[in-house]
C-alpha cells in the first residue's frame, strides 16, 4: 500500500470496503515514516506499539457494526498537543521527559472518532517561527527539496502530509503556522476561525490567536477533519455557541456566483514575482470558473506584523512562565535558591528565539511602556478587525498569496529574525482578526517549489472558504 | 511632639463558598491529604485553561449588593504576572481595569458613634498554593491553588487599631449573613493586608504607607496594627523617614518586618486575560441575585425589636449571628403571641451556655426551634415548673426530642393542686419547727426555707409560686 497519496477520504472508503484493516493502514504509515523520516525529519517521536493498539481497536469496532469518517485513519499531531500516555515536548528541552496526563479537546474527539495516534511531528520550538529550524531537537526538511525548508511552525506535520509519511495532520496557527508551511510543502491546510475549535489543552503560545486546525492532502480531507475537531467547548470559555455546519456538504456550491476580493495591500511588491505569477493564475482561474472578482482595501495591513509582534509576545510571556522546573519538565541540578531554580531551569532548557520573544512580550507589558506598545497594538487590532468586516460586507471571501516566498534554503533567514517575521505579513492579519483561512496549492517556481493561495473568510465562515477552495481545486485538477 | 493623625485602609480577602474551584472542577475541601484535589488546570499544565465559576461571580455579586456596591455590567479578568512557586502557572488571574463591584460601605460602631468606611472596589481572583518549609526542603500543596477569593478593598478611613477590628468583624457577620463565606480565619477563609499610615494633624496629605501582611486572626490584626502605628510614631519622633514598603507580621515575635521596598516592588505587567472571556451580567440576573439576599444584620435587629417586643440588647446579641437569629425567630414563630421576651431570655441564659460551654453552634445541635417554643409554653402553662424546665432544656440541647413527650412519660408536669399541696406543707412544718420559731421571731427568711422543703418533698414538681403562697397562709395563721 502506497499512503503517499492516500487521503482520508480514499482510506475510509478502503476501509470500509474492506480492502485493507486499520492495522495494515497504520503499519503502511509507521513503514513510511521508518523508510522516509530518516531524510525528512518530520517526526520527533512515533508511537508504533500504541498505534497499533487503536487501530486493532478501531478494527474490532468496525467489525462490530461501527462506522465513521475517521475510524482507524491515522493522523500526526503536532507536538504541542496533549495525548494522554504520550509525550508533548513542543520541541523544547524544557518539556523532555514530560508525558501528558491528559488528552487535549481535540485529542479526546479525535480519539472518540476512532483516529490513531501514530506519532508527533517536529515544530519551532513552542511555535515561534516560521521554518522549524527553531526546533531543540532536528531541522525538518521539505519534501519538494531536501535542502529547503518546510515552512513554520507546523513544518514537520507538513512534510508529513506532502512527503507520504502521514495520510492528514493536525497543525496549530498563531500567524500563520498551519498555512504557511502547507504552501510551502505543498498541502492544504485550514486555520479556523478563533472559537471555533477548542485550544484545552493545546500548549499556549499566545492566547488569543492560537487555533488548531487540519492539515491534508485535499480540501474535502479539511473539510471532513475540521468536521471533528469544532464546536463549543466546556473547557474553552473562548469558542462561543455557534452551531457547526455540514462542513462537506459545503463544499458544493462552485464558485459562480461567489464574490472574491483582492486586497490591494496584498499585491503591491514585496513578493517573490514567481509566487504572485502563480496567485494571479489562480484568480484568474477562479473568474473563469464563474466567480466575479473584486479589488478591496485593507488600510491597516501595515501595521500587522507589528501588532502581532506585540501582542503575540506579551500573551508567551505570560503564557511560557509556568514552564519553571517545579512541576514538571527541565529542573537544573542543585539549585541554590527559588530565584536560581527559575533562572537557571529555563536559561538551560528555553532556546534563543523562545527567549527572544519572551524578553520581547515582558518588555512591552512592562510598568511605563504598557500604552506605548500593548495598549495601542490592541487599538490597531481593532482597526484591522474592522478593515476585514468591512471587506466582508462585500465579499465571500478573500484570495491573497500566502507568503512572500516560496521555500527557502535551510540557514538563509535564520540568522535575521526580522526578515523572518516579515515572511508572515499576509497571515498574521486573519489571526488579529480571528477570521478562518486556507492554504491551498496554486502551481509551482520553476525550481519545482510549491506555492499555495490563501482564501480568508469571516469568523465561523469556513464553509465559504471550503467551497471555493473545493471548487478551484478540482477545477485544476479536471 | 504634635499629634498624629492615624490612617488605616484593609484589603481583605475572603473565600467563597463555592463547592468548586475558581476556573476548574476541583474540589475544595478542607484538610485533604496534599495534592490530592488538583488537575491540570490548577496544575498549569500545558494548555489547560481556566473556565469561570459562575457561583464564585454570583456570590461577588451577592456581597456587592449587600454592601451597597455598583456592580459592574461588564466586568474582565486579568493576569498578574509573578513568578512564585505557589502560583502554578507564574500569573494569577485576577480583576485589575474592571472589577465586579465598585464603591459601597459599611457601617461600624465607635465612641464616637456610628461611621461609615467607603469601600473602593472588590473584585475576583484566584488563591494560590501552601507552601509547607521543612527541614531540608520545601513542598508546594495545590490543593488550595486556584480557590476562589474575593478581595474587598476598603477606603482610608480608619484611624485606629478598633476601629479597623471593627471593621473587619462588621465585614465578616455581613458575608456570613450572606452564606458568601464561611469567614473561617483558622481554615484561612479571611485574611488581610493592611496598609497604614501617620500624618501630623493639620496635614492634608497622607503620609507614606507601609502594606503589613499575614495576619490571619483578629488578635493578629489588631496587635499587628499596634505595632506598626507604634514604630512609625517612633520613628518620626526620631525625626526619621517612613519608607514605602511592604512588611510581614511576625506573630510569634510580636513585630512586623521589612519584606521589599518600594524599589524592589514588582512590576506585575497586568494585561487582560485572553482565556477568558468578558463576566457580562443582564439586569434582571442582578435583580434575581438581590433577591437571593438575606436581611442585613442592623435592619433585621430594628425588626426584631419592632415585631416581638424584645428589647435592643437582645436583639443584638441575637442578630449579632445569622443561625441564632434565626433559630430564635423560628422558635417564637411557633409561641402564642407575646412570649417573644420568654423565648429571648431562654435562648440568651440556658441555650447560649450551652453553646458557649460545649463551644458548638446552634446548628450543630440536636435542639430544634419547635422544641424550645415548645418549652416556653409548657411554662407559660404553668404545665411543668422553671427549675423542670431548665433540667429539660440541658437533655433537649444535647440528645434533642420533645418537652412534651418527655413530661408526659416521666410525669415531670407541676402540683398545682391545693390538697396535694397542703399535705406537703403541713408535712414541712411539722419536721421543721425550729424555722417556724424563726420565722415568728422576724426571720422571714425561714419561709423560703419552708418553700424550698415543699419542693423537695414534691420531687422538685410543686408549683413554686403557689407552695410560696400556701406556706405564707400557713405561717400566718400559726402566728
Amino acid at each position: 500500500m502506497d499512503i503517499s497519496t492516500l487521503t482520508i477520504c480514499d482510506a475510509a472508503a478502503e476501509l470500509r470496503k474492506k480492502t485493507f484493516s486499520s492495522v495494515e493502514l497504520t503499519q503502511a504509515v509507521l513503514d513510511a515514516i521508518n523508510k522516509k523520516d530518516a531524510d525528512l525529519n518530520a517526526y520527533l517521536s512515533v508511537d508504533a506499539e500504541g498505534a497499533l493498539l487503536q487501530a486493532e481497536a478501531a478494527d474490532a469496532a468496525r467489525s462490530a457494526g461501527r462506522d465513521g469518517d475517521l475510524l482507524g485513519i491515522p493522523v500526526a499531531v503536532k507536538d504541542l498537543i496533549n495525548v494522554a500516555g504520550q509525550p508533548c515536548t513542543c520541541a523544547s528541552k524544557q518539556l523532555v521527559g514530560y508525558v501528558s496526563p491528559y488528552d487535549a479537546t481535540v485529542s479526546a474527539k479525535l480519539r472518540q472518532a476512532g483516529v490513531v495516534f501514530a506519532g508527533r511531528t517536529n515544530m519551532d520550538e513552542f511555535a515561534m517561527g516560521s521554518s522549524t529550524e527553531n526546533s531543540a531537537f532536528k531541522v525538518t526538511r521539505n519534501p519538494h527539496d531536501l535542502t529547503r525548508v518546510p515552512g513554520g511552525s507546523s513544518g514537520g506535520s507538513a512534510a508529513a502530509v506532502a512527503g507520504g509519511e502521514a495520510i492528514a495532520a493536525l497543525g496549530t496557527d498563531t500567524g500563520g503556522s498551519i498555512r504557511q508551511p502547507a504552501s510551502f510543502c505543498g498541502c492544504v491546510g485550514l486555520k479556523p476561525s478563533y472559537g471555533r475549535v477548542s485550544r484545552y489543552g493545546v500548549t499556549a503560545f499566545a492566547s488569543s490567536l492560537d487555533q488548531v486546525g487540519p492539515m491534508t492532502k485535499t480540501v474535502e480531507d479539511a473539510a471532513v477533519l475540521l468536521q471533528a475537531l469544532a464546536g463549543r467547548d466546556a473547557h474553552d470559555g473562548t469558542t462561543p455557541d455557534v452551531p457547526v455546519p455540514d462542513y462537506r456538504a459545503a463544499l458544493r456550491g462552485g464558485l459562480k456566483g461567489m464574490k472574491i476580493g483582492l486586497p490591494k495591500e496584498y499585491y503591491i511588491g514585496g513578493a517573490d514575482h514567481e509566487v504572485m505569477a502563480c496567485v494571479r493564475k489562480a484568480v484568474d482561474a477562479c473568474a473563469a470558473a464563474g466567480a466575479e472578482i473584486v479589488e478591496v482595501s485593507l488600510p491597516h495591513t501595515e501595521y500587522a506584523i507589528a501588532v502581532y509582534y506585540i501582542v503575540a509576545t506579551a500573551e508567551a510571556s505570560a503564557n511560557l512562565a509556568r514552564f519553571d522546573g517545579v512541576r514538571y519538565g527541565h529542573r537544573t541540578a542543585n539549585p541554590g535558591s527559588v530565584f536560581d531554580l527559575y533562572a537557571k531551569s529555563r536559561a538551560e532548557g528555553l532556546g534563543t528565539e523562545v527567549k527572544r520573544r519572551i524578553i520581547l512580550g515582558t518588555y512591552v507589558l512592562s510598568s511605563g511602556y504598557y500604552d506605548a506598545y500593548y495598549g495601542r497594538a490592541q487599538k490597531v487590532r481593532t482597526l484591522i478587525r474592522k478593515d476585514f468586516a468591512e471587506a466582508f460586507k462585500t465579499c465571500d471571501a478573500l484570495l491573497t498569496p500566502v507568503a512572500p516566498t516560496a521555500a527557502y534554503r535551510i540557514g538563509e533567514a535564520c540568522d535575521d529574525p526580522l526578515k523572518m517575521y516579515l515572511g508572515d505579513i499576509f497571515t498574521v492579519p486573519a489571526n488579529l482578526a480571528g477570521l478562518c483561512g486556507i492554504s491551498v496549492p496554486c502551481g509551482q517556481t520553476a525550481a519545482g517549489l510549491p506555492v499555495g493561495m490563501q482564501l480568508l473568510g469571516p469568523a465561523f465562515g469556513e464553509g465559504s472558504i471550503l467551497r471555493a477552495a473545493y471548487a478551484y481545486e478540482q477545477g485544476v485538477r479536471a | 511632639m504634635s499629634k498624629y493623625l492615624i490612617t488605616i485602609g484593609l484589603e481583605t480577602h475572603v473565600q467563597l463558598k463555592t463547592n468548586t474551584k475558581m476556573f476548574c472542577g476541583c474540589s475544595l475541601k478542607f484538610g485533604e491529604e496534599p495534592n490530592t484535589n488538583v488537575c491540570p488546570v490548577c496544575l498549569g499544565y500545558p494548555g489547560a485553561l481556566p473556565v469561570m465559576n459562575r457561583e464564585a461571580v454570583k456570590l461577588t455579586v451577592m456581597s456587592g449588593l449587600m454592601l451597597g456596591c455598583e456592580i459592574s455590567r461588564l466586568s474582565t479578568f486579568d493576569r498578574k504576572n509573578y513568578f512564585y512557586p505557589d502560583m502554578s502557572k507564574d500569573y494569577q488571574i485576577s480583576q485589575q481595569a474592571r472589577p465586579l463591584c465598585l464603591g459601597g460601605g459599611v457601617t461600624i460602631q465607635t465612641p464616637a458613634g456610628p461611621k461609615r468606611v467607603r469601600i473602593n472596589h472588590i473584585h475576583l481572583e484566584e488563591d494560590a498554593a501552601k507552601i509547607n518549609h521543612y527541614a531540608r526542603f520545601s513542598g508546594v500543596d495545590f490543593n488550595r491553588c486556584g480557590t476562589p477569593l474575593m478581595e474587598i478593598v476598603s477606603e482610608p478611613d480608619l484611624s485606629s487599631p478598633d476601629e479597623a477590628l471593627a471593621y473587619v468583624q462588621a465585614l465578616k457577620q455581613i458575608l456570613v449573613y450572606a452564606g458568601v463565606s464561611d469567614c473561617n480565619l483558622e481554615e484561612g477563609n479571611l485574611r488581610c493586608d493592611v496598609n497604614i499610615s501617620v500624618r501630623p494633624e493639620g496635614q492634608e496629605q497622607l503620609g507614606t504607607r507601609a502594606e503589613i501582611k499575614n495576619m490571619n486572626t483578629f488578635k493578629g490584626i489588631y496587635a499587628a496594627l499596634e505595632y506598626e502605628i507604634a514604630r512609625q510614631l517612633a520613628t518620626v519622633a526620631r525625626g526619621g523617614v517612613i519608607v514605602q514598603e511592604t512588611r510581614r507580621w511576625e506573630p510569634d515575635l510580636g513585630e512586623t518586618q521589612s519584606m521589599r521596598s518600594k524599589e524592589n516592588a514588582h512590576d506585575y505587567r497586568y494585561f487582560p486575560e485572553p482565556d477568558l472571556v468578558p463576566v457580562a451580567l443582564a439586569s434582571e440576573q442582578i435583580a434575581a441575585w438581590k433577591a437571593l439576599l438575606p436581611e442585613l444584620p442592623s435592619a433585621r435587629r430594628e425588626r426584631m425589636v419592632a415585631e416581638y417586643g424584645i428589647p435592643e440588647y437582645d436583639a443584638g446579641v441575637l442578630a449579632d449571628a445569622k443561625e441564632n437569629a434565626d433559630f430564635f425567630e423560628a422558635a417564637v414563630r411557633l409561641c402564642s403571641p407575646g412570649l417573644g421576651k420568654t423565648v429571648s431570655n431562654w435562648f440568651m441564659t440556658e441555650v447560649m451556655r450551652q453553646l458557649s460551654v460545649t463551644g458548638k453552634t446552634i446548628s450543630e445541635c440536636p435542639l430544634t426551634p419547635a422544641a424550645l417554643a415548645e418549652l416556653v409554653e409548657l411554662v407559660d402553662k404553668r404545665v411543668i415548673n422553671g427549675p423542670t424546665a431548665k433540667e429539660l432544656s440541658a437533655e433537649l440541647f444535647e440528645n434533642g426530642g420533645m418537652p412534651g413527650v418527655l413530661v408526659a412519660k416521666r410525669g415531670l408536669g407541676q402540683v398545682s393542686d391545693s390538697g396535694a399541696l397542703e399535705g406537703f406543707v403541713e408535712q414541712a412544718i411539722a419536721a421543721n419547727a425550729k424555722s417556724v420559731e424563726d420565722y415568728r421571731a422576724g426571720k422571714k427568711a425561714a419561709a423560703g426555707f419552708l418553700v424550698g422543703q415543699v419542693m423537695k418533698l414534691s420531687k422538685g414538681k410543686a408549683d413554686p409560686q403557689r407552695v410560696g403562697i400556701l406556706v405564707a397562709e400557713k405561717l400566718a395563721r400559726l402566728a
